[in-house]
């Protein structure tokens, strides 16, 4: 799950990170109110979305007095925000968080995260702040520093090898910050249970001390259970409806751009037929994992979600039982197309636990069902009922 | 004796009197896996599915000689569970359970940098000897014991993978899924290594999938394998049309900042010598060219 930027630095805020002041809104009184209320200019304008890249799409203003900010606020709120990380359809922007603004003399990057080669909670430190990391790490990875915290926690050598990671002057407050901050990080990362927290660019002011100017977390969905807090974070109009009625009904959905939706347990095995509609010259509509132990009932709703997608032209079945039985599939496969008729053609494979029942339910059944003895005829038979759709 | 498990495994279930724990221990004792206890706290006393439950693993162990352990508790409770086996010297520990907590699991990880236990898991199907010994939820009746050894992080690709092996008669001496979650107990390299010195085990089938490092680091080790102990080995990498980002399914499938992509794994276990299937539809095919063309 992943967080806003004033949520972000509301959390870091409570483990006593520096962060600018700032105000998040939702309407243009409330803009006002905000402006007024942090009184000093500049400040800045900024479009709450769950993406990066927001200053490039025009989300972000950095405005010198009143009237600058209410433009920017009625210009920003509301807008469709295309950065480079939304996609081309772009996402609206419904909050604004307004921050003062701050004096930078350099920009560095920050982040933590749980490294799976070291098993180590790790910070990626850079000196190249503001940038994309991601190009950093891929032509300087030399500019790219790297401190495993080891099992017994976090301490005061890890802060001056931060300093030294960033080339702070050693002595000065700012190196003094990074022992405060790396502590502080660290306990704000394994105490709200989070799987990414990324400060880019972390800043060194005018006045000499470290500040966080902008802040991504995402939290570990696992571990919600025991946030509960932080759960009611969750902005529901930022992710796809779709996929969020999939996640309701125990499914795991996620929208693609092709037309052959598809429906599977388990997701290696979800991949691997998207993998071979490809190779058989189709696109796949969907990831769609049913899941371990899918009931009739869940199967209806998976057919469901996949025939509301405009784009379909064919569907591809393919359960390989274990917990799952293959006659359960069936007659969840047989009573929903009975309720939803599908008028594009279905393609079933099952195999594992008891599949022949479930395709002689399929047999025996008056719907325009295509059965397939194995993943390769499956994959054929969609691709050529498909064919010239 | 294959790996990891074999006939005289003895068993214990964590989790036993649940409704998992009750319908995948049913099925490993018709099966045959010699299944000695089960551990619930406060039913210790008690017996079911015919076994002697006990409150805690320690109990367990001391009463039955049980040398591994399978877990089927809830999320929230398995990274205490796995804590508890280890604390009682289960050599072998498989947890099944799904969406334990990634700093659960990292503490558990870092405890095991210095235990004697081995954890396969979490998330995972658990692992077979075919004909011997199933432990976890992998139906049984599609393997066959043979000399192809087996590692997948995926669940029901595993299953494929295995039904086409039997289908073309190639028997498996063992099958293991490390499970699908960013820190596995064992890793991918650790069963490629096991594999490659059981004398029971011919030949090798990977089963990988977009997300982390793993796949690379077995394709190291293998290309820096003298010719003379390598074994034949065939491989699938799922996912190569997954998009960038995007979390599929489990925590291990996904593909973030150039890191991970199908395509990088399936370059570095193809220079490696690894014979690569590009279908799904082909794994037992191409585990059949690579025994064919030799180590």
């Amino acid at each position: 799950m992943n967080l806003h930027e004033y949520q972000a630095k509301e959390i870091l805020r409570r483990f006593a990170v520096p962060v600018p002041r700032g105000i998040p809104v939702y309407s243009q009184d409330e803009a006002r109110a905000a402006v007024r209320q942090l009184a000093a200019f500049p400040q800045a304008v900024k479009a709450q979305i769950h993406a990066g890249g927001r200053g490039k799409g025009g989300g972000v203003a950095v405005v010198r007095s009143e009237r600058e900010a209410l433009e920017a606020a009625e210009r920003i709120l509301g807008m469709n925000l295309v950065t480079p990380q939304t996609g081309p359809e772009g996402k609206q922007v419904r909050r604004l968080y307004i921050e003062e603004g701050v004096a930078i003399e350099r920009e560095f990057y920050l982040s933590l995260l749980v490294d799976r080669a070291t098993a180590r909670i790790t910070f990626i430190a850079s000196q190249q702040g503001g940038m994309n990391i991601e190009e950093v790490a891929a032509e300087h990875p030399e500019a790219i520093a790297r401190l495993p915290i080891p099992a017994d926690g976090v301490s005061k050598s890890h802060g001056q090898q931060l300093a030294e990671a960033l080339g702070v002057e050693p002595g000065s407050a700012a190196a003094a910050d990074c022992i405060s901050l790396a502590e502080n990080l660290f306990r704000a990362f394994t105490e709200s249970d989070l799987s990414l927290l990324e400060i880019n660019p972390l800043g060194l002011l005018a006045n000499g001390r470290l500040c966080c100017l902008d802040a991504k977390i995402s939290l570990d969905d696992n571990a919600l259970f025991r946030q509960p807090d932080l759960r009611e974070l969750r902005d529901t109009s930022e992710e796809n409806p779709t996929e969020m009625e999939a996640a309701a009904h125990g499914l795991n959905y996620i929208q693609l751009d092709g037309t052959i939706g598809c429906m599977v347990n388990g997701a290696g095995l979800a991949m691997a037929t998207m993998d071979i509609i490809h190779l058989h010259g189709r696109s796949p509509a969907n990831f769609l994992d049913v899941g371990g132990g899918a009931s009739g009932e869940r199967v209806a709703h998976a057919f469901r979600i996949l025939l509301s997608d405009a784009n379909i032209q064919g569907i591809l079945v393919n359960v390989f039982g274990g917990i799952t039985r293959g006659d359960d599939i069936a007659r969840g496969i047989t009573a929903a197309a009975q309720e939803v008729k599908p008028q594009v053609p279905l393609v079933v494979r099952l195999a594992g636990t008891n599949a022949a029942e479930g395709m002689n339910i399929l047999d025996a059944s008056d719907l325009a069902i295509t059965t397939a003895a194995d993943l390769e005829e499956a994959a054929q038979k969609i691709a050529a009922l498909t064919a010239g759709a | 004796m294959a790996i990891l498990v074999d006939k005289n495994t003895r068993v214990l279930c964590q989790g036993l009197t649940g409704q998992q724990g009750t319908f995948h221990t049913e099925q490993a004792i018709a099966y045959g896996t010699n299944m000695v206890a089960g551990v619930t706290p406060k039913k210790g006393g008690t017996t079911h599915l015919g076994l002697p439950v006990f409150n805690t693993v320690a109990e367990a162990v001391a009463a039955t000689g049980a040398n591994a352990s399978v877990i089927y508790v809830p999320p929230p409770f398995a990274a205490g569970a796995i804590r508890e086996a280890m604390d009682a010297g289960v050599p072998l520990i498989v947890c099944i359970t799904e969406g334990i907590p990634v700093l659960d699991m990292l503490a558990v990880k870092q405890r095991l940098e210095t235990s004697s236990s081995r954890l396969i898991g979490p998330n995972c199907p658990g692992v077979i000897t075919p004909g011997a010994c199933k432990i976890g939820i992998m139906p049984g009746e599609i393997h066959l014991p043979g000399r192809i050894g087996l590692v997948s992080r995926s669940g029901t690709l595993t299953y494929e993978a295995v039904a086409q092996l039997t289908a073309a008669g190639m028997g498996q001496s063992s099958c293991v899924g490390i499970g699908g979650d960013p820190l596995p107990g064992t890793s991918f390299l650790d069963c490629l290594r096991l594999f490659m010195e059981d004398d029971d085990t011919d030949g090798i089938l990977l089963i990988g999938e977009v997300g982390g490092t793993a796949e690379e680091e077995a394709a190291e080790y293998f290309a820096s394998l003298p010719a003379a102990q390598r074994k034949p080995l065939a491989g699938f990498i799922a996912g190569r049309t997954a998009p960038p980002g995007r979390r599929m399914g489990h925590a291990g499938a996904i593909v973030s900042g150039g890191t991970g992509a199908a395509a990088d794994k399936i370059a570095a276990l193809a220079s490696a010598g690894v014979r690569m299937a590009e279908s799904p539809a082909r794994l037992a095919e191409a585990m059949a060219e690579a025994m064919q063309a030799g180590a």
